[in-house]
Formats: structure tokens, sequence, C-alpha cells
């Protein structure tokens, strides 16, 4: 991690924060590395990310920013257990990771329902797949919940995009996870929307206050959201550049915190790093598809 | 302005094609209608292609005056579903099972290449000397033209299962029965459903040619008894009862896809919210 002692300008902090803090941490990857091999051409590795180092606290909301292709997923996917890492630790609450980390409960940045379920069918999967009595109860419960009562009966098809990330919404937080992972939930949809659902998303925390990790290429979204940024350079090999405190009262309104003196003080600050990084990514890009 | 086609009247157009064919037909094998163009005497253009006069009255002393093809028909068609469901159990059993266990697909994939490319209708005696000439021959032969439709549409449906539905599915909790129950089977029934129409088909094809190739019944007999005494109205005959027949199939499964499959977007429906 960079730690760029002479522009300590807002909120910036150590490495040794975050490893102060790793022991209660409800998710913690430690010198995390993912190198992928290709299936046609074994010779052809891409390493993803390389040594990053993350923790989640209990309660805490990290967002983590970074150019297109940066490796954000990875990181997601090595927290979900989806993916093991090639060296590297991930602990949940304290314990190694082998598998899928039960504990955790993830929304895809694209379409992840199931679409020859209702929405209330699908809400309630993760309910049955757990054989809990009585899972259409609280499947309609909810549904209510994210504003869907009256759409239980419908196919994905025959839902918005918004209606469909609010019933993924649904059916993640049905399960009651101790740590929430997002990838880009609502990167698909429109600003109103948008601005909407992440209200609603943070009024949902608020009343459980359970660890989430959110990936994003929204800074704006980032910061009104989270506790802490961390900044990831350009891929491949991405790794954390940076980690910033978002000391912004709470309750936050996503709309309302951006015209905040301090919300745009914070965003100079990240954007400052970040920008290079974003440019770095994009003339990789655009060589990549040159090449 | 009434009879230029239009969306309205396009039944009376179907059915206006339908029977200028017959038309047609009837004018060309009449005997002394017209001169003999083709043939030395008028009998013979009805000798070869029959005449439909002569064929409607065949199927109506089938179906009303006689009332004999019945016991027929529902022999072809007991043939046809029981090669049908077997046939689509089967591929519906081997597909998700290979596809799940790429080992065993590698092994067995070059098996599956010669049996598939196999012209499988010359089978037909084979299974008459192994089931006789009963329903079991057919079945049999219909279960081999099925078999290979549904396994690898659900083959292909298993291998295209979306990574994030499952991703998802796994972190809601699925074990390997779950994700097979709710994820896998769900996905290759749609490819199953999609393929529905032509696996049908064939299992209506190894009934009739099964039945041609040797039985004491079903339609496939009709027309090989009337074959043999050089009965062409008879066998003319016999074809059009199949192809009403195949034709009804046809807008039964489509009934029940639709039924099934209601979960599937359609091309053009816009209801959402």
């Amino acid at each position: 991690m960079r730690t760029d002692q002479s522009s300590t300008a807002v909120g910036r902090i150590s490495s040794d924060y975050a490893a102060t803090s790793m022991s209660a941490s409800a998710l913690a990857l430690h010198d995390v590395s993912c190198t992928f091999v290709s299936k046609d051409a074994p010779g052809q590795r891409y390493t993803a990310v390389r040594d990053v180092s993350l923790t989640v606290a209990d309660g805490e909301v990290v967002s983590v920013v970074g150019p297109t292709g940066c490796g954000k997923s990875t990181l997601l996917n090595l927290a979900a257990g989806l993916l093991e890492p090639s060296t590297g630790r991930v602990e949940s609450f304290g314990q190694p990771l082998t598998g899928i980390n039960t504990r955790a409960g993830y929304m895809f940045q694209s379409e992840s329902l199931m679409p020859w379920r209702t929405a209330l069918r699908n809400v309630m999967a993760g309910l049955e797949f757990r054989g809990m009595a009585d899972a259409e109860a609280r499947a309609h419960d909810w549904l209510q919940r994210v504003g869907l009562s009256g759409f239980g009966d419908r196919y994905p098809h025959q839902l918005s995009g918004g209606m469909r990330k609010r019933t993924s919404l649904a059916q993640t937080l049905a399960l009651d996870p101790d740590i929430i992972l997002m990838d880009e939930p609502f990167s698909a949809l429109d600003v109103q929307t948008r601005q909407l659902m992440e209200n609603e998303v943070l009024e949902l925390w608020a009343a459980k206050r359970k660890a989430v990790l959110f990936i994003t290429h929204d800074l704006d979204e980032a910061i009104a959201m989270s506790d802490r940024v961390v900044v990831m350079s350009a891929g491949p090999a991405a790794r954390i550049l940076d980690e910033f405190v978002i000391d912004l009262a709470r309750p936050r309104d996503v709309a309302e915190v951006r015209t905040d003196a301090r919300f745009i003080e914070l965003h100079r600050a990240i954007w400052a790093v970040l920008r290079d990084e974003v440019l770095k990514g994009y003339a990789q890009q655009l060589q990549a598809r040159a090449a | 302005m009434k009879l230029r086609p239009s969306p309205d009247n396009i039944r009376w157009w179907q059915l206006g094609v339908l029977a200028a064919l017959f038309m047609f037909w009837h004018v060309m094998t009449k005997p002394g209608l017209i001169p003999p163009m083709l043939f030395d005497n008028d009998r013979q253009a009805a000798f070869f292609f029959g005449e439909p006069l002569q064929i409607g009255a065949r199927i109506w002393s089938w179906f009303v005056t006689n009332a004999d093809i019945y016991r027929h028909l529902v022999v072809t068609l007991v043939e046809t579903l029981l090669a049908f469901a077997v046939g689509s159990v089967l591929g519906l059993a081997c597909g998700l099972w290979l596809a799940l266990s790429p080992m065993a697909a590698a092994i067995l994939d070059p098996y599956i290449k010669a049996a598939n490319s196999m012209p499988r209708i010359i089978l037909a005696p084979i299974f008459a000397v192994w089931f006789g000439l009963g329903v079991a021959s057919k079945v049999a032969l219909g279960v081999t033209l099925v078999f290979f439709i549904v396994f690898f549409n659900v083959y292909q449906g298993v291998k295209e299962v979306s990574p994030v539905v499952l991703a998802n599915a796994r972190m809601l909790g699925a074990n390997r029965k779950q994700l097979l129950r709710h994820v896998y089977l769900p996905s290759a029934t749609s490819w199953v459903f999609s393929s529905l129409h032509t696996s049908v088909g064939l299992a209506f094809v190894g009934a009739v040619v099964g039945e041609y190739l040797g039985s004491s019944q079903g339609v496939g007999y009709l027309i090989l008894q009337a074959e043999g005494t050089f009965d062409i109205n008879t066998v003319m005959a016999g074809i059009v009862v199949l192809t009403g027949f195949a034709l009804v199939l046809d807008a039964l499964v489509s009934r029940i896809e639709k039924r099934l499959m209601k979960w599937q977007p359609k091309a053009g429906e816009t209801e959402k919210l």
C-alpha cells in the first residue's frame, strides 16, 4: 500500500490502522494475489490482483473504486469464496475461508435471478435451500420491504431493471447475511432509480449495521454510501493505492450529501489519486484492442 | 378489396391454396376428363397418383362408415408417445450426467458422435428381431431418434447455464443436489422444450417407419398393406391421415409449451412495468 505522507490532506489512513483493526474484522484479505490461467493456452497467464490486503470491520461499509478491468470483481469473488486466491489468505470473522462464504450475501452486477422462478420464488430460493419452514412468509415480507409486494407472481422478464435489482436485494438480504458483498449493483439503472435504491440500501443497512463491501466505478456513489473508500490501481496486477475514511455524518441522503463541502473535499482528494489510474486503464484498454 | 390477402382473411387464402391443389390433382388424374399428356392411356395417371375423390371416400369409410382406423391410430399414437417419453427421459438423464461430469463426457465423446452419425433407421430390422413385431420395436426405433435430439439439447442447456445465476444460487446456499434440481434442470428443460417439435416429429417418424417395415397394426401397417396391392388411393389416404395427425400433435405440443414455458420472454412481448 502506498502511504504518501506528504499529502495528508484528507482522511488518509496509514496501513497501521488497517493492521490493528484486523482482529474483529468481518472480512480480511491478507496479501492476496489472483492469477488466471487461460484454458486454451496454458502458457498465458493474467494476474488480476497482486498482494492486496483489505479488511472490512463488522458494521462497516467499505467501497472499492478503480478503473474498469482492475480486478474489483475478483476481489469480491475472493471474499465470497467463489474464487480461491493464488497466494495469500482470506478470513471471515477470524476463520480461514474454505469454499463458499456462508456468512456472506452477494449482489451481482448482472442479472442473477433465476428466470424460471417468479419474483417471490426467487426471494424464497435461499430460504428454501436452507430448509426454512416459513420461507414464503419471509419472502413476502422482504418483497414488501423493497416495495414489490404486488409483483410477487411476475417472472423476471416481466419486471423492469430496477425491479429486478430490488428483487435481487430482497433475495440477498432475506438470508440476513453478516457480510453483504455488492458488485456495482446499481450500475445498470438510471440516475433517479439509482439514487432511490442507494437511499433504500442505506436505510436497510442502518437498521441492521452489517459489514458491506461495495464495488463501484462511481466515486460519488462510493463516497455517499461508505465509511471507507479504497482506491485500486489499473490492472493487470492491480493493487490498493490508497484508503480514505469518509467522516460524513449519518444518516445520509445520497442526493443531498453531494453538495456537502466535506463531500466535495473528499471527492477532490480521492479523484486526484483515481484520475491517473483511470487514464492508465483507459490507455491499456486501447492498446489491448489495437494489439 | 376484401379479396386481397390480409391478416383477416389469411385462413381463407390458406384453404384456397389447399382447394386449388386438390382441384389440380383431380383434373390431372380423373380418367377421361382431359386427354392423356404423359401417359399412354387415361387410366395411368390415376394409377400412379391416385384420385382425390377416391382418397376422400377412403378416409370417410375409415373414420365414419367402417370406422376401422381408430384402432390403428391409437396404436401409432401410443408408439409415438412412448418413444417420445422414454427418449426424452433418457436424453435428459444422460445429458445432465455427461454435462456435469466432463471426464465421462470426454471418454464417451467418440461413441456419442458415432452413434449420432449412424443412420439409425437401419436399426429397425434389428429391433424387429429383438422386440418382435409389436409396439416395443417401434418404440425402440423412435427412442433412438428422440434420444439424441434431447440429449444434445440438454447437454448444451447445462453447459450454457448463466454462470452468474449459478454463482448466485451457490451464494444463496444451494448444495449440489439443489443446484441440479433448481438450476440445471429448469435450464435444461427450456432447451428440451425448444426441441420438442423436432423430437415429437421424430418419435412419429420412428413409429410409422417401424410399422411400415413390419407390423400387424398401425397406420404404417395400413399403408404397407395397400402398397402390396397397388392400391395407391389407400396409400395416399394413409399419408393424408398421417399428415393431419402430425399437425394435431404439433398443435398439442405448442399448447403444452406455452403453458410450461411462460417464464420465457417471447419476442414482441412488452409487459414490462
